[in-house]
């Protein structure tokens, strides 16, 4: 089983939706007990980074998320989900992040040009990083994802699997170990994107 | 880099596809959940559903449809039509409509604007504006075009952005329906006044008509049409390939 974790914030519908179109049990949830006997888990958000960060601390999930993280289960955080897996987000002011992967968030204003607006809207194409990540095993380069963001995960070095080109090359995902983040948002991308969430839950947890 | 999006919209009246000529005279198409269907598979990169609805009844048979929708479609949904409260925004949310789509609502109450973005994010709100030519200038009209406001749209239009509007959908009157191609000189004025994508709605009837649209505006993000895609005058896999050709960027 797959917990979505629920510390309300956005809108989950479409997300637990693609779980039942790929024929995945998935289960909303903000219980920790329920977290912690899940497969894996996908950690969503939309919206500010410290407004979701503090809701996700305050429901005590945060913990919970990290511990199974760190204890080997398969994680993904899908958008703002991704971005709080990073140390730390600059986004209105200096905030801690959950630190499984490496590296912070800033504003995409500083690295793209004038001209193109913020937020990135719309369809991009992914460039691999690195080895091709499990994640992607049933897609290829060029595949269009779904954006939707002002800010990206900066210097992730090693963690970073895959671009997307918009007036720089902008972080789409990054994995480090069992932790998996996607920028794009996988529920929102057609038949590319249900097939990266079938990957994700193909892929081995604690043994 | 970004595509430019193609975007059928569908108008929806008592759980059907309706599309009007002008705004008046609608006439039955299909069914909402079928035709979406079809349109993700065929390469849409977005659906916008308009509730045209009158009663109560009607709009829980429209939010029916809609959780049917995002239950089997996986691309975004933009939801309009009757949308005048944070609760309007709240309820098709959760019917996992991802933007909302706010007109004669934002007219009526402008702060409704900075509300929705507060509450759901600048990247929800969509400020959508029918707009027609009066006097020399472009101004904004309500009631599905059939009163004029007295505002002036380029105005009206600054100032939703200012308030938290994440994107524009302009609907030019005067090219509506008469599939003679958008209405170059209006999105021209639009994306020179703001910074945030602009849709371009009104008046395609062929595929050359959306290459014109980016060549000449390569500010505008989308194109969005109903009643071409629905009697399949244009099929969007064909009006992408086409647009590849042209050297236009989208998602094929």
């Amino acid at each position: 089983m797959t917990a979505i974790v629920d510390y309300g914030v956005g809108n989950l519908f479409s997300l637990a939706s693609s779980f039942g179109y790929i024929g995945e049990q998935a289960k909303l949830t903000s219980d920790a007990e329920e977290i912690r006997a899940s497969d894996r888990i996908i950690l969503p958000g939309v919206g500010a980074f410290a407004d979701a960060a503090k809701k996700l601390e305050e429901s005590g999930l945060a913990a919970v998320v990290c511990s199974e993280a760190r204890a080997g289960k398969p994680l993904l955080g899908i958008c703002l989900g991704m971005q709080m897996l990073f140390e730390r987000s600059c986004e209105y002011g200096e905030h801690k992040g959950l630190g499984l992967i490496k590296g912070s968030v800033k504003p995409m204003r500083d690295v793209i040009p004038a001209e193109l607006k913020i937020p990135q809207i719309g369809w991009n194409a992914l460039k691999f990083h690195g080895e091709k990540s499990p994640l992607f095993k049933y897609i290829n380069e060029g595949d269009f994802v779904y954006f939707v963001h002002s800010y990206y995960g900066a210097d992730c070095e090693d963690s970073l699997i895959a671009t997307a080109e918009y007036g720089a090359d902008i972080t789409a995902a990054v994995a480090s170990g069992n932790v998996y983040g996607t920028q794009f948002h996988p529920e929102k991308s057609g038949e590319v994107g249900l097939s990266i969430l079938r990957a994700f839950c193909e892929i081995g947890g604690r043994e | 880099m970004i595509t430019k999006r193609i975007i059928p919209c569908l108008d929806v009246r008592n759980g059907r596809v309706v599309k009007g000529v002008n705004f008046l005279g609608l006439s039955d198409v299909s069914s909402p959940i079928s035709l979406a269907k079809y349109y993700s598979d065929s390469g849409a990169d977005e659906l916008v559903f308009y509730d045209i609805t009158a009663s109560f009844e009607e709009r829980a048979l429209f939010t029916d449809i809609l959780c049917e929708v995002a239950r089997t479609i996986f691309i975004p949904l933009t939801v309009g039509g009757g949308i005048n409260t944070l609760d309007d925004f709240d309820r098709v949310l959760k019917c996992g409509a991802d933007k909302v789509s706010v007109n004669s609502g934002a007219l009526r109450n402008p702060s409704l604007i900075y509300e929705a973005a507060r509450r759901y994010g600048d990247q929800c709100v969509v400020l959508s504006v029918d707009a027609k030519r009066v006097d020399g200038s472009f101004r904004v009209f309500a009631k599905g075009g059939r009163e004029d406001t007295g505002l002036d749209a380029i105005e009206w239009i600054k100032n939703g952005v200012a308030s938290g509007a994440g994107e524009i959908v302009l609907n030019s009157i005067d090219t509506d329906g008469v599939k003679q191609g958008f209405d170059l000189e209006m999105l021209d004025a639009v994306c020179s006044a703001v910074n945030v994508p602009v849709i371009a709605s009104g008046g395609a009837g062929r595929k050359e008509d959306f290459v014109t649209l980016f060549n000449s505006i390569p500010k505008v993000d989308a194109g969005l049409a109903a009643s071409i895609f629905h009697f399949g005058e244009v099929e969007i896999k064909d009006l992408k390939q086409t647009l590849r050709s042209n050297g236009i960027n989208v998602r094929v």
